[in-house]
């Protein structure tokens, strides 16, 4: 996984709150076996006609989404299902950062162990983000602060392990498989389990 | 200090605690895997050149993508991707040494039916899986929830997780349900009144005398809809009902084992004076049966209700505008094209039963097309024993073998752009059922009754009951 310190980009706004996974990804492309090539069905059913063309009016179709690598959502984003192809899908698009005031359970650890920053603020931030679509923002994950060009800047929470782990591009498995010890222990204690 | 339940399961798992800079490593009691979120973890373990630790804590099943009817259930899997995916699972597994419950096995199903149906499912264990509504399990008094691939990952190599500690949230449902309302009219309306995210970052804990009145089959179905309100997961204290269950199931543990195990069992319930994190109180007695009319489980009316009226939300005007719904509007007596009877959810055998009560000597709307899909190979034998298969086909439903099916659509089952779908499953997203549909969930009592009168129908009006 590649290291994360800072992500400055332009925001792209999708306002609608509970955004589920079934709309990121539809399930019909969960038939894949690879973690790859998932960018082109981000959305799809939002982003194309039932005849495959993009719809224009569609945030992701128009001209300034171009190498956007912030996306700014409405309350709830990324509830419903456990499938990792919905973060997968959003980094092989180009998105590096999610912007809500709640990111579901599943979601925002399936994004942190793939290199997705699933960034929590507050209803104020939040307004203005969805307000000034396009806005150029700036993401300091060491610091855990975004900076809007407003001047304004907040901090967010982050779990600190997995801040660790994003900064210095280290894999979660790692840290387990050092664990080996203490889990052979636990397992000699519970055989009747 | 009185603890709850899930702070006593939570702690018998610690094989490390959490401090402030590592979560806690937890121990798995179960894994169980299927094939649409496995392929890209043993993938990850062949790159790293790792194996899988507990083969014997692991089991495998198909489900998700796999077809329901009979013929292409046993000539192999039509869809193109999916066979790949069926396929890969095989050969993981036998590579890994894992059981497998495969296409021609008498135990295959949905993998949150076959676990407790084996007796895998058990009061006090920690159980995932790469699904969401793992959270089913937890009617047991286990600790269960979905992880995504990445953990599927790391539960294979170490068969540890690593979990920040949830908050805890009790549930408390009082007096008891009234005939003709089940106990998927109560978690969609838990889920109307707590919201699709009132459960996030929580363990909720569904207690009270509406609770201990359920049999195991409709605490699963409320434990499995904990999801829908964003929950990590659900969990519902053991008691004799979960015992006699487990019982006679052919993995549970037997003998002097079964004996300690129950005496384990008996000491999770959460102690008196034990506090949660929140509450939320209601009463059972009063509620409908419940029906969904928008785009997520949390948009959810009594089914005599009318479609409520958000004025200036555009989100909540967007998700009516798909249904094709009005505020204001009753759904009592709207047309419906498709009923779907069967998932994690509902597709168990008291289920099928409730749904057959009503289609018994009845026949279903020429206008509506019905699938009833068993939730496993196991319930579709129970059921075709009592010749509930003779009633639903002679009511003119098509019967199934086992799977998610038209739950999620993967496999072909799926509703037409712009049908509207009577649903047992848990999600109606937009599209959940296939690009355009339209879901409302609703009980299987519900689903049968709108089969037979072929628009949305009070089931207590078949029942006999004053609707
Ligand atoms: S039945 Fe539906 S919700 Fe349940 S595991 Fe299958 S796809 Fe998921």
């Amino acid at each position: 996984m590649d290291k994360i310190t800072t992500i400055r980009s332009r925001t792209v706004v999708l306002p609608a709150s509970n955004i589920d996974t079934d709309q990121i990804i539809p399930a019909r492309f969960l038939t894949t076996t690879t973690r790859f090539g998932l960018g082109k069905q981000l959305f799809a059913d939002w982003r194309y006609a039932p005849d495959g063309s993009p719809r224009a009016e569609f945030i992701l179709n128009q001209p300034q989404a171009t190498g956007c690598q912030v996306l700014v959502a409405g309350r709830n984003f990324g509830c419903g299902s456990s499938r990792e192809h919905a973060p997968w899908a959003l980094l092989d698009y180009g998105f590096r950062a999610v912007i809500s005031t709640e990111i579901a359970d599943i979601f925002r650890n399936n994004s942190l162990k793939n290199g997705l920053l699933p960034i929590v603020v507050d209803d104020t931030t939040s307004r203005w983000l969805i307000e000034n679509p396009a806005s150029q923002i700036s993401i300091d994950l060491a610091s855990a602060t975004l900076r809007l060009p407003n001047g304004l800047s907040v901090n967010f929470p982050i779990d600190p392990f997995a801040r660790y782990c994003l900064l210095n591009g280290v894999d979660e498995l790692g840290f387990l498989l050092q664990q080996q010890d203490h889990i052979a222990a636990y397992e000699q204690r519970h055989k009747d389990n | 200090m009185p603890k709850t339940m899930f702070q006593k399961v939570w702690e018998q798992h610690e094989v490390a605690p959490e401090t402030v800079e590592t979560p806690a490593v937890l121990f798995i009691d179960l894994h169980l895997i299927h094939e649409v979120t496995t392929p890209q973890a043993f993938e990850v373990l062949r790159q790293k050149g790792l194996s899988v630790r507990r083969t014997d804590l692991t089991l495998a099943t198909m489900d998700h993508s796999t077809p329901t009817r009979t013929e292409q259930v046993f000539n192999g899997v039509p869809v193109t991707a999916a066979a790949r995916q069926v396929q890969q699972l095989e050969r993981n597994c036998t590579a890994a040494g894992i059981e497998l419950l495969n296409m021609s096995s008498d135990l295959r199903g949905i993998v949150h039916i076959i676990g407790p149906e084996l007796g895998l499912t058990r009061p006090g264990r920690t159980i995932v899986c790469g699904d969401s509504h793992t959270s089913t399990h937890g009617a047991f008094g286990a600790l269960a929830f979905g992880i995504g691939t990445t953990e599927v990952g790391h539960v294979f190599a170490t068969q540890c997780i690593l979990q920040r500690r949830p908050k805890t949230f009790a549930i408390q449902v009082n007096q008891k349900l009234q005939p003709g309302v089940t106990a998927k009219d109560l978690v969609l309306a838990i889920i109307g009144q707590i919201g699709v995210e009132g459960g996030t970052g929580h363990v909720l804990e569904f207690r009270g005398e509406a609770i201990r009145a359920l049999d195991m089959e409709q605490r699963m179905t409320v434990c499995n809809m904990s999801i829908e309100a964003g929950a990590r997961a659900g969990m519902i204290a053991p008691d004799e009902t979960t015992f006699s269950y487990l019982a006679d199931k052919p993995r549970s543990p037997s003998g002097a084992a079964w004996e300690r195990a129950v005496e384990r069992w008996r000491a999770l319930p959460t102690d008196a004076g034990a506090i949660f994190d929140r509450e939320h109180t209601m009463d059972a007695a009063i509620l409908e049966p419940m029906i969904t009319y928008g785009t997520h489980p949390g948009m959810v009316i009594p089914i005599t209700g009318t479609v409520p009226d958000r004025k200036g939300d555009p989100v909540f005007d967007k998700a009516l505008a798909y249904m094709g719904f009005q505020s204001g509007e009753a759904l009592l007596g709207r047309p419906v094209n498709v009923v779907f009877i069967g998932s994690c959810t509902n597709g168990r055998l008291g289920d099928l039963r409730g749904a057959a009560q009503l289609l018994r000597g009845r026949k279903i709307a020429g206008t509506v097309r019905m699938l009833v899909v068993p939730g496993s190979q196991q319930v579709k034998a129970a059921a075709e024993a009592e010749g509930l298969d003779r009633i639903f086909i002679e009511a003119g439903a098509e019967w199934r073998e086992s799977g998610c099916s038209m739950c999620i659509g993967m496999n072909g089952d799926t509703v037409a752009r712009g049908e509207y779908s009577v649903s047992t499953s848990n999600r109606n997203f937009e599209g959940r059922q296939g690009a355009g549909a339209r879901t409302l969930l609703a009980s299987p009592l519900t689903a049968a009754a709108s089969a037979i009168r072929g628009r949305i129908t009070d089931p207590r009006e078949l029942l006999g009951g004053k609707p």
